[in-house]
């Protein structure tokens, strides 16, 4: 029973970092930008924050760390996308390739690079409970964030003023433009807003969940919350819903592994990317159901007066 | 304030010069690079641009490195041309090369009768790899419209890990002393070299001949039209009768052999075994080539040079300089990001405007 207590916990906190990237790229995505630069996006920040928690030793520096180097990256990609017109699938590739590039350059300095005694984490009370309290109250504050910030999400995307004009932006920007909505503000703000979550996943990665710095570590994460915001049909509870299932598929393997299962570990790590692309063909079938609650805008270019 | 104004048509100079002008760029944030980490910024365009074409020693490196830079970045012009987002070259690569390499292994005292015939049956194996790790991709998108983009990329991930296991595992040299690589392929499977004494292979001859196939296929075939119209104006090529399912299956079965082949290349070329290091980041460079190529077979030619010249470069600042070699990554990526910007000039021109003459709320 413990070990089962274990997994969960451990499903939890994996699923935390697709969820918080998942939720960035979300409201992105709802602003009718898509951004395929997550990946580098998140290297960067991962390797931002676990140089600020080597010199500082403060883990929410770390994050802010991260959250700053994200919307940094996002910004340069908003400036292009929205102002210069660019292709958006060529320039968030731009970004990820640049992303994987710089994260290395800068972090290899880092490759040895040692955290402080890492904290540990319990709900007063409620961490004692048998079962429920190893497998749920004993997580990084992080955790519960992720799960308060996808409530945050759908208030703010469904019952919040500001929301109703950001999907409207996604929706049809020739209307909201027509309205008088500044878009291409708004949309360089959805992209930031996407870029410092990514980049907080990407801190809380490499300072909280793995902790270490190497080379690519990322590991395809940005990619899979990517496609999260697809299986999710761009909704903020099936993103976290979505991500603690990714999650479970990750631990799945290690505890495989843990279990000593007659299966090489290669075939195991494929997992996540295998289901990524099961999941992926059983979304995308019904072509209609995808279309009716995709953002009508999504990667369209728009011009204002162009 | 400044502000962009649309051309009425695209301007052809400015397609050709903005790879410059990228370059340019790309070349000025290196020099403050360089001079922000105390090297000396000359020194370090030396490096770069002048070492690796110093001698013939350092041109047949850059050869080599070329080679699967030109050849992938060829089919990745199809695919993009024909607006098919193919960009998990590196996994297709990576499988073209573990087939080229299982035909390498085959090989023995019974296919001696075939002498250096065999190199044609290992890149063979390397084109199929590659097509059908592509095809996955145009199998998925067809019957299930699952995204291009994702699926191919997470075949990278697939690909690298099935190496992985291979050459831990079944593959393993049973006398490597442990190392995580297979036997050293038979001379016969290896690719002739140009000139002896140097790395520098035929791969490149063959990387030469396809750029003119490619230039014939793109601008003087049926097919080839039919597929850039797909690109270009979907609605137009299913009025014309073009089928957008085989220029998705077209785009990626040739794509996926070009990346293939490049890895059946290198497996039968400079690699002659296969190590967990088989995945070079070729196949991603190969989509910055791709478009600083302007998409287009002889630009490629300048751009894969280019890009290896990058590689080349980061190995010598590492050595030479003390820098680590993933600076090469950095420059490529910067290099794609300026390319991007600078594109904006070919549909649009800057002017010049005063603020009192914006029209609120722009």
């Amino acid at each position: 029973v413990d070990s089962v207590a274990l997994l969960i916990a451990a499903t939890l906190n994996a699923g935390t970092v697709l969820a918080i990237a998942g939720l960035g790229l979300l409201i992105n995505e709802r602003a009718g930008i898509i951004n395929l630069g997550a990946e580098g996006m998140m290297l960067v920040a991962a390797i931002a924050g676990f140089a600020t928690a080597v010199h500082s030793g403060s883990d929410w520096a770390a994050f802010a760390a991260g959250m700053g180097a994200g919307a940094l990256m996002a910004a340069a990609f908003g400036l292009l996308v929205i102002w210069l017109n660019t292709n958006q699938v060529a320039t968030g590739l731009a970004l990820s390739l640049f992303g994987a590039g710089f994260s290395a350059f800068v972090g290899i300095g880092y490759v040895q690079g040692k955290l402080g005694e890492r904290p540990s984490f319990s709900v007063p009370l409620l961490a004692d409970v048998p079962f429920i309290g190893p497998a749920l109250f004993r997580q990084h504050p992080m955790v519960y964030i992720a799960v308060a910030l996808t409530a945050a999400t759908a208030w703010f995307l469904y019952r919040s003023r500001a929301g109703l004009v950001l999907r409207a932006v996604g929706e049809s920007p020739e209307s909201a433009h027509a309205l008088g909505y500044p878009v291409r503000r708004i949309r360089l703000a959805a992209v930031m807003t996407g870029g410092a979550l990514c980049g907080l996943a990407g801190a809380y990665l490499s300072v909280v969940y793995t902790p270490l710095w190497v080379e690519g570590m990322v590991a395809g994460k940005g990619w899979i919350a990517l496609a999260l915001t697809t299986f999710a049909t761009w909704r903020p509870a099936r993103v976290l819903l979505g991500a603690y299932v990714f999650g479970g598929v990750t631990m799945l393997q290690f505890h495989l592994q843990g279990q000593g299962v007659e299966v090489p570990s290669q075939f195991l790590s494929m997992l996540p990317y295998l289901a990524t692309i099961v999941v992926l063909v059983l979304i995308s079938r019904n072509a209609a159901w995808i279309k009716v609650n995709m953002p009508a805008s999504l990667g369209k270019p728009f011009f204002p007066g162009g | 304030m400044l502000k962009l104004e649309a051309r009425p048509q695209p301007s052809q100079l400015m397609s050709l010069a903005s790879p410059l002008l990228a370059l340019a760029f790309t070349v000025l944030i290196g020099v403050l690079l360089f001079m922000l980490l105390g090297k000396d910024p000359v020194r370090g365009l030396q490096v770069f641009f002048v070492e690796p074409v110093k001698n013939l020693y350092q041109i047949s490196e850059l050869s080599i490195k070329a080679t699967p830079l030109i050849l992938i970045a060829l089919g990745l012009a199809v695919c993009f041309r024909a607006n098919v987002w193919n960009i998990g070259a590196e996994g297709q690569f990576v499988v073209g090369a573990l087939c080229a390499g299982w035909v390498a292994m085959q090989t023995g005292p019974g296919t001696a009768w075939l002498g250096k015939g065999i190199v044609f049956f290992v890149l063979l194996a390397g084109v199929a790899g590659g097509m059908l790790w592509a095809a996955i991709v145009a199998l998925l998108r067809d019957k299930a419209n699952a995204n291009e983009i994702l699926v191919s990329l997470m075949l990278v991930y697939v690909a690298e890990m099935l190496l992985s296991y291979l050459v831990y595992g079944p593959w393993k040299d049973p006398k490597g002393y442990n190392f995580p690589q297979t036997i050293t392929f038979l001379a016969d499977t290896r690719i002739p070299r140009l000139v002896p004494n140097l790395r520098a292979h035929i791969g490149i001859v063959i990387a030469a001949v396809a750029v003119g196939l490619f230039w014939l296929f793109l601008f003087r075939t049926y097919r080839g039209f039919a597929l850039q119209v797909g690109g270009l104006a979907p609605a137009a090529a299913r009025y014309a009768g073009f089928s957008s399912r085989s220029a998705l299956w077209s785009a990626l079965l040739i794509s996926g052999g070009m990346a293939g082949l490049a890895g059946g290349l290198e497996v039968a070329g400079p690699l002659g075994q296969l190590t967990p290091y088989v995945p070079a980041g070729y196949g991603f460079a190969a989509i910055i080539v791709a478009y600083v190529g302007r998409l287009h077979p002889v630009g490629i030619i300048f751009s894969g040079l280019l890009m290896s010249m990058f590689y080349i470069g980061g190995e010598l600042a590492q050595s030479r300089m003390g820098l680590p070699k993933s600076l090469t990554g950095v420059f490529q990526g910067l290099l794609l990001f300026t390319l991007l910007a600078c594109d904006t000039l070919i549909h649009y021109r800057i002017r010049w405007q005063s603020r009192a003459a914006l029209p609120k709320g722009a």
